[in-house]
């Protein structure tokens, strides 16, 4: 099939960016959508030119590295998949597509289709984790864990953290990448004794970065993982109740 | 740093109150909003069917505006119950616009000035809530005409104090107010039409099981208010109450 691809490209964090166009002719049905930007960035190479510059690693949907704005769809018109998993089968022939870098302030282009996404670091470090003593391995199944709050936990912790559901929402809101990352912790027994703390830092974190959240829904279409705005609800929740606590141990001195 | 283990020196130091403090994040403005919101709509469903009272006659509506200054009966001085009603309200009114206002500065920040060069096919937003700005915006506006014209009386010259029944009938006869009345409650229907599933989803009021009563919900409140207000002017214009 052959297409015309229009593609931002920005020689930098600083440097101005513009579209060019781009005619990949001959691609196969059965390429994805990063094998198909793969081919046209070898004939760019060979005819002397700079390569699309994009981000990839395991091109199976489970590390969140690859992600671009495909025709205005966080990774392509196709619901709960990433960029890798997205083929050329769901276009068609002589098809024109618009490849745009994520978009937002706190998550500012790097170089072509690359964005800076630290600050999705950040907002793990903050608070993401759960602190454990060092030792012996402790036997399996030790702490009995509720079906139903493994099953939730498990449907948060799938998120992959690339950033599609800033990207789509029209706010650059971080809530539901920060929720779920939340709703993974904090619905675990393992995640209690810092629960409250842990949502406090990483909401205020959050908050540092990205827009706020309202209620579009546009985050959940867009997830290549299909994580619920419920998650975000979860969280709006145990962050006012955390600011009560945190109101109450400031008494407890 | 170094860490002594006094609690003094691991407590940040709070530079507002806690209230303030809370304020200052965009989560709990949302829960803010929400709250105020509440009280709006409480306040905008009495009123409705307060006003109900127009369609039995001109006693009954005058008797109503009576007794709302009479609220508390003899337990507390004439329309002191009224007032601090009034501040209430006010209250949650600058609240609710003071959060919207800095959110959707911050959002236009966040957003930033590179904008997709493919316009945006929104999946899941729909138009209610993508001009919940706008149409905030025109119940603000609207909001104080209608107190100009039937609290006030400043813009409408037939206006007597007390009289609710000739006041509404003075104001709604005038074509041009009428239909500004019909455009600002349509737009006052869109903005509940989000506001009322929204607010659940900002304070976690979040259960997969009556998840979907939160949808319907705000479609029922929104068609009796919009219904119900809307019935006040065309019913005037046809005559149907003169």
């Amino acid at each position: 099939m052959d297409l015309t691809l229009k593609v931002w490209r920005q020689n930098g964090p600083d440097k101005p960016g513009e579209f060019k166009e781009y005619e990949a002719k001959g691609i196969s049905e059965e390429a994805s959508f990063l094998e198909m930007l793969d081919i046209v960035n070898e004939r760019i190479v060979e005819s002397g030119g700079v390569p699309i510059e994009f981000d990839h690693d395991c091109r199976e949907g489970i590390c969140g590295t690859c992600g671009v704005m495909i025709n205005g769809h966080p990774h392509g018109n196709q619901k709960g998949t990433a960029t890798c998993q997205l083929h050329m089968r769901k276009f068609n022939d002589g098809d024109r597509i618009v490849i745009e870098p994520w978009r937002a302030t706190g998550m500012p282009v790097v170089q072509d289709l690359i964005v800076d996404r630290s600050a999705l670091d950040r907002i793990i470090e903050a608070g993401g984790y759960i602190s454990v003593d060092t030792g012996g391995t402790p036997d399996a199944n030790l702490i009995p864990v509720p079906k139903e709050a493994a099953d939730a936990s498990m449907d948060a912790a799938a998120c992959i953290g690339c950033a599609a559901c800033i990207a789509a929402c029209p706010n650059s809101a971080g809530q539901l990448f920060t929720a779920a990352k939340l709703a993974h912790l904090n619905l675990l027994p393992q995640g209690q004794p810092e629960r409250y703390d842990r949502t406090i830092a990483m909401v205020e974190k959050m908050e540092e970065f990205f827009g706020s959240c309202t209620n579009h829904g546009e985050c959940e279409e867009a997830c290549p993982k299909s994580i619920s705005i419920n998650n975000i609800a979860f969280m709006n929740r145990d962050y006012l109740v955390a600011k009560f606590k945190d109101r109450r141990k400031a008494g407890q001195t | 740093m170094t860490t002594t283990g006094r609690r003094e020196d691991t407590k940040p130091a709070r530079k507002l109150p806690w209230i303030l403090e809370l304020y200052r994040s965009d989560v709990a403005k949302k829960w803010i909003m929400a709250i105020s919101g509440v009280i709006l709509l409480g306040y905008i469903a009495a009123h409705m069917m307060g006003n109900m009272k127009i369609y039995f006659g001109p006693e009954e509506i005058n008797h109503y505006g009576e007794a709302l200054r009479e609220l508390g009966g003899d337990l507390v001085p004439k329309t002191h119950l009224l007032w601090i009603m009034r501040i209430g309200l006010t209250a949650a009114f600058a609240i609710h616009i003071h959060a919207a206002y800095s959110l959707t500065r911050k959002n236009l920040q966040a957003r930033g000035r590179v904008r997709y060069d493919v316009p945006r096919e929104y999946l899941a937003a729909n138009y209610a809530s993508r001009t919940m700005r706008w149409s905030g915006v025109i119940v603000l506006f609207f909001v104080l005409f209608h107190l100009a014209d039937l609290t006030w009386g400043t813009t409408n010259p037939d206006f007597i104090r007390g009289d609710v029944y000739n006041n509404m009938i003075a104001s709604f006869e005038r074509v041009p107010v009428a239909i500004l009345y019909i455009v600002a409650n349509l737009a006052l229907g869109l903005h509940i039409l989000h506001g009322v599933w929204s607010l659940f989803q900002s304070i976690g009021a979040n259960n997969r099981v009556y998840n979907k009563w939160r949808r319907y919900l705000a479609w029922g409140f929104t068609a009796v208010i919009v219904v119900g207000n809307l019935s006040f002017p065309i019913a005037i214009q046809l005559g149907i109450i003169s």
